[in-house]
């Protein structure tokens, strides 16, 4: 009974990974065909190289290539950034309690509730005057700063489980802000950071709105690029190129579940019981 | 007597809620204090200002004459012990003994010495390069006095280290930290809610209560002659029976019988009115002793506790419950009659209104 159940959703789930699969390994002709369940007659790849490095978006005409490494550049400096600042933040939050902090945690964490929309037109005005308007950096940096409230909690509440004594231990024996810090609890928290890692690429990578508000054509990330591939009017739809694209998009977050799914699970646990 | 440690007018508060209140304190240099009080006395905040953990808000705290209220707590030449022993779990025994030497920017050489040198000490040295999780409860605990060892400090601040170890385990570190205070000869703070390991430990003992210190003393005098109701209830197992009566001059009357209290030594002038008269379970006589005692009771046996060395008895008393402690070899059975019988000078008296000794 478990496993019939479990079969049946698992078949749910995965039926449209395999069409898209299929499909994108089809040629346009075999398509037309209609029948989306069949597999292909006759694999082809070149769905996939059409869609990495053909597919048209507006007037460029180089794939998806371009995007995927706007996205790294985005990826990278905004992953390190947010979990470096809210780590510390974090930290900082739990152990080192300044007077007026736990007010400070309190409305950091209400901006995890703010809608997004109202802060998009003020984050404009403000990228347009620090000069990042349309860059990728503008984009790091609103990256960073969204990922603040989430991140920091995260951080918080795992520093906050570790045994108080320990930091009182470390004070007493002439470890400051930073020794403790990148001694005592770095060393501690592995499990926590590969969580913020997974929430970040995971989150990041598949922004859309964030990308398509504050970048232009040159620089828009994966997400953005492949909604413009996928929804473009004109022409045939290349059903074929558009799953290969939409996989291509979605192979990153994937690697990395499949890279640290074990260790996600154990930080999760790890957050939630002490030890 | 050498002062090592003074705390002037200590308050300490948070919010609303005064933790520590105008606490004065003096300890002598290599003296073994023990703060004992009940769960949140204050004592482990106490210890937690002495280490400079806690900013307090007001007073002063001096530590080998200098006045180190606002000092770091690593600048205080202080070694603390933890109940949960706080060792660094990532590092190995070693690395959890040089850290704080590495900090202070002691050099490599002398860092190995030293460590070697308190490893011999506590006889750690085969643990050396393990982690702390393949170390038992008793092996941590000595690594954790021997992080505090290494430092060469003057005070050793011990906050409950033997709570989380099983009994036997715990009586025979109390023992080594005895030993290692007569050997180092270091200023030690103790906080515990353990009688027996105050006693057994303290040079003196002050007990705690309500962020007060209600009574400083030897543990001598504060089994015997201690300075309030609560401290006498405190110390002591089974607890001190009291008798609810009246004193005028030598004699107290209660509903149990008129008790002569001549050989008492009064603390000041005897006043007279109503008064507690406590006397310890041990303190009370049966037998041939009963019969020869200054104070005579006939007591009815209620309930009886082998403890194999000693027979605690529960007897009543013209209403009232009296707790005797036998010699364990004494056959007796609840329901028989129990003459039993104490002499003043080894009972308390307390004034019934301001609970002080009399």
């Amino acid at each position: 009974m478990l496993y019939g159940t479990l079969l049946v959703v698992s078949l749910y789930y995965l039926l449209p990974l395999y069409v898209m699969v299929v499909t994108s390994l089809k040629g346009m002709p075999e398509i037309r065909l209609g029948n989306i369940f069949s597999p292909p007659v006759e694999v082809t790849l070149e769905p996939w190289v059409k869609a990495w490095a053909e597919a048209c978006t507006g007037i460029n005409c180089d794939g998806l290539s371009r995007g995927f490494w706007n996205s790294v550049q985005i990826l990278i400096p905004s992953v390190i950034l947010s979990i470096a600042v809210a780590s510390v933040n974090g930290y900082a939050l739990a152990n080192w309690k300044f007077r007026g902090s736990e007010l400070f945690f309190t409305i950091l964490i209400i901006g995890a509730f703010i809608p997004y929309q109202t802060m998009l037109y003020p984050l404009v005005i403000i990228l347009r005057e620090i000069g990042l308007m349309g860059k990728l950096g503008g984009l790091v940096l609103v990256h960073t700063v969204f990922g603040m409230p989430i991140l920091t909690l995260l951080f918080r509440n795992y520093f906050a489980a570790i045994p108080e004594e320990l930091f009182k231990a470390a004070r007493i024996d002439g470890a400051g802000f930073w020794g403790i810090y990148f001694r005592i609890m770095l060393p501690m928290s592995l499990p926590i950071f590969v969580v913020a890692i997974i929430l970040q690429v995971t989150g990041i990578w598949n922004d859309f709105l964030f990308g398509v508000i504050y970048t232009k054509p040159d620089t828009y990330p994966m997400t953005v690029q492949l909604n413009n591939i996928v929804n473009s009017v004109q022409g045939i739809k290349e059903y074929n190129v558009n799953m290969a694209a939409t996989l291509l998009t979605g192979l990153v977050p994937l690697i990395i579940y499949f890279v640290s799914g074990k260790l996600f699970v154990r930080g999760i646990a790890a957050g939630a019981v002490k030890g | 007597m050498d002062t090592n440690i003074a705390i002037k007018n200590l308050d300490l508060s948070f919010g609303a809620i005064n933790v520590l209140q105008d606490l004065n304190l003096d300890v002598a240099k290599g003296e073994f204090l023990v703060l004992l009080g009940s769960s949140g006395c204050g004592k482990s905040t106490l210890l937690n200002c002495i280490a400079g953990l806690l900013d307090v808000t007001d007073g002063q705290i001096h530590i080998g004459g200098r006045n180190v209220t606002w000092e770091e707590p690593s600048n205080r030449g202080i070694g603390m012990v933890f109940q949960s022993y706080a060792l660094y779990p990532q590092m190995t025994v070693e690395g959890n003994l040089s850290f704080g030497l590495k900090n202070a920017g002691v050099s490599r050489e002398q860092i190995t010495d030293k460590v070697a040198q308190a490893a011999k000490t506590l006889q750690i040295e085969p643990l050396l390069k393990r982690k702390p999780r393949a170390l038992s409860g008793g092996q941590r605990q000595r690594v954790a006095i021997g992080r505090a060892l290494v430092r060469d400090v003057e005070v050793f601040l011990f906050d409950e280290p033997l709570s989380n170890l099983d009994a036997k385990l715990r009586a025979e570190l109390r023992v080594e930290i005895k030993q290692l205070h007569q050997t180092l000869g270091n200023t030690m703070i103790y906080v515990t809610h353990d009688q027996i390991e105050a006693m057994t430990l303290a040079d003196r003992i002050a007990i705690m209560k309500g962020g007060k210190i209600l009574q400083l003393d030897t543990p001598n005098q504060i089994y015997n002659r201690p300075a309030n109701k609560y401290v006498a209830e405190f110390i002591g197992s089974p607890t001190m029976n009291f008798f609810d009566g009246t004193l005028s001059g030598t004699a107290f009357s209660c509903p149990q019988g008129d008790f002569s209290v001549e050989g008492y030594e009064f603390a000041a002038t005897p006043s007279a009115g109503a008064t507690l008269l406590g006397i310890r379970p041990e303190h009370i006589l049966t037998g041939d002793q009963a019969a020869s005692a200054q104070v005579r009771l006939l007591a009815t046996v209620d309930l009886v506790e082998p403890l194999g060395s000693d027979t605690l008895v529960r007897c009543d008393v013209a209403g009232q419950s009296v707790w005797a402690r036998l010699d364990g070899q004494t056959p007796i059975e609840p329901g028989a009659d129990l003459p039993l019988g104490f002499n003043a000078n080894l009972v308390n008296l307390f004034s019934k209104t301001s609970e002080n000794r009399l």
